[in-house]
């Protein structure tokens, strides 16, 4: 169960039962839809980006505790960075998440990939890293400006 | 709890080769499972996932390899040995479907990939020959995707109205509102013999009778029917009847479609190709009579062989020993989830099939079944193509436990044993 109680740490059902940022931003000026077809899963990320910096960001939505918790910590570090900043994080992040790539102590030294290495855990359920990164890949396109729903295929 | 354990005197069934029925002895048929005697994740395997897809017992395993090593050939075509054998063992799989339904011929039994794609050949064929716009297809809230989509694309070639029989609160069947749904436009009635989602059986006796009563033929999907209690479509009078082989311990990509032979013989052809035709010229082809006409093409011939094991396999027994296993399993297995704090039961029909559907409070479906998958329980979380059924309940899928002929009280033991696990770790 060592691997289990890995996933599902405290941090992540803190996040999971009472997500952050759970709301749309007033002054939100992009927006995206994610859906994961297979559990039905749905999420709508919110960024206020003004100047290539995100001021906020939030969601909605409803889902299992690993996406819940994605999203939410997702919104906790992505505010107050560059658009740069937020692709480059999001692409470590997803090699992680993929196990593309192992972690490392520079992973270790960025304060926003230490926070997520809770989140890294999931690479070792393959059938449930699309919940970890649906928030991410939505918030992808809602920088991108895409108005098409993502779908976690 | 469930109505058919209080079944009558058992049925004395036959074996194919005409003898006693096979005592059913759940140890023996278990160890019939050769996938069973695997670990998950360092346990034992609790395979509570059968309304998905069955496991295969080692006669449907003997009989795929068999066809492969000493008897394959094209069936329908080769003048030499090999592919007459194969011929005869591909056409008396069709008879040992059309036995195991009560079918009046094996003429009226039509080789599909699944219960899928026969529901899709009745709605291109009967449902684009003799629906037009404004004619209505009642379905119930129950369906699988299935039994849905079809008829939306029918819609969209025909102008075909949809009409859906609601469900109560214990996800059943609602035949007074389906009573009032049948009109002066309804052509076709499509519905489950049991839900997948919530194993509740719909009341087919009447669904057909007040269909029949306005000369509305009726379609029935058997999917998760037919593996639980013996099905007669002579007794039941239905029109067509679909299932797959793979939910009855049979190979995947096999299924079948009964309908009676009159409308057989006045649908079109669905699919066109080699197999299906008497003659062809550039001018026009002349087809083939039921049900090689609507089989085109090379058929599943080692997954048709498999299924005709598989129907063998569960014919063998009384019936109604296994249904009172299933039911015996049934009730074990709610009685012990009742005694589970914050599990809520979705769909509590009077009359079900061995499907058990639940939720968790404030655990996602798909977190309880990672936990129960570590804990070696195989069980189907999300909303198991049935997403009519999750709006009902207004929720969006639950974790469903489903027996199967080989299902154990240690299965059932498991899956409560995971469930406290999820209690451990989300509190």
């Amino acid at each position: 169960m060592s691997e289990l109680r890995e996933l599902y740490q405290e941090v992540i059902l803190d996040h999971g039962r009472s997500p952050r940022n759970f709301a749309r931003p007033t002054d939100a000026n992009r927006d995206c839809d994610g859906f994961n077809p297979l559990c039905g899963d749905k999420v709508h990320v919110y960024l206020t980006v003004k100047d290539g910096l995100v001021e906020d960001v939030g969601f909605e939505g409803a889902g299992c505790a690993i996406s819940m918790a994605s999203a939410s910590m997702m919104t906790e570090i992505l505010k107050g960075k560059m658009e740069a900043e937020v692709k480059t994080l999001f692409d470590r992040f997803h090699d992680l998440v993929m196990g593309d790539a192992e972690i490392t102590d520079a992973d270790l030294d960025d304060p926003d990939l230490e926070r997520l290495v809770v989140l890294v855990g999931v690479r070792e359920f393959p059938m449930r890293v699309k919940c970890a990164t649906l928030a991410w890949h939505t918030m992808t396109a809602a920088l991108d400006g895409n108005e098409e729903e993502v779908r976690s295929e | 709890m469930a109505a058919m354990s209080q079944m009558a005197a058992p049925i004395t069934a036959t074996d194919p080769a005409g003898g006693a029925a096979r005592v059913f002895d759940a140890k023996a048929v278990r160890a019939d499972f050769p996938i069973l005697a695997n670990e998950s994740h360092g346990k034992p395997l609790a395979f509570l996932d059968s309304a998905a897809s069955a496991q295969k017992p080692r006669a449907v395993i003997d009989a795929v390899r068999h066809c492969y090593e000493q008897e394959y050939a094209n069936v329908h075509r080769g003048v030499y040995e090999l592919s007459a054998k194969t011929t005869e063992a591909f056409e008396e799989s069709r008879r040992k479907v059309a036995r195991f339904l009560n079918a009046a011929s094996e003429r009226e039994i039509v080789f599909t990939r699944g219960a899928t794609e026969a529901i899709n050949l009745v709605a291109a064929s009967y449902g684009a020959a003799f629906l037009s716009e404004g004619d209505e297809i009642v379905l119930s809230t129950l369906e699988h995707h299935s039994n849905i989509v079809p008829w939306q694309l029918l819609r969209e070639r025909t102008g075909a109205v949809l009409r859906v029989v609601p469900i109560n609160d214990r996800g059943e069947f609602d035949l007074a509102a389906y009573a009032e749904l049948l009109g002066p436009r309804t052509k076709l009635v499509a519905v489950t013999h049991a839900s997948n989602a919530l194993g509740t059986f719909t009341p087919v006796d009447e669904i057909i009778r007040l269909a029949h009563e306005r000369d509305v033929p009726v379609l029935l999907d058997g999917c998760q029917a037919v593996p639980h209690l013996p099905v007669d479509v002579a007794a039941l009078d239905v029109d067509f009847y679909v299932f797959s082989g793979h939910k009855l311990y049979g190979p995947s990509g096999i299924g079948a479609l009964y309908a009676k032979l009159a409308h057989l013989e006045a649908m079109p052809p669905w699919q066109g190709g080699g197999d299906m035709i008497k003659t062809v010229s550039f001018e026009k082809a002349i087809y083939a009579d039921p049900p090689t006409k609507f089989e085109a093409g090379t058929p599943n011939i080692a997954g048709s062989i498999g299924f005709g094991a598989a129907v063998d396999y569960v014919s063998a027994f009384d019936r109604a020993a296994l249904v009172a296993h299933e039911d015996a399993l049934l009730d074990y297995t709610l009685n012990r989830l009742a005694d589970v704090e914050g599990l809520r039961l979705i769909g509590e029909a009077q009359n079900r099939a061995s499907i058990v559907s639940f939720v968790m409070d404030g655990v996602h479906s798909h977190d309880v079944g990672t936990i129960l998958d570590e804990a070696g329980v195989a069980v189907r979380v999300g909303h198991h193509c049935a997403q009519p059924v999750m709006n009902y309940f207004g929720i969006t899928g639950t974790v469903r436990a489903s027996f199967g002929i080989y299902s154990a009280q240690a299965d059932a033991d498991a899956l409560v044993e995971g469930l406290a696990q999820v209690k451990r770790i989300f509190g």
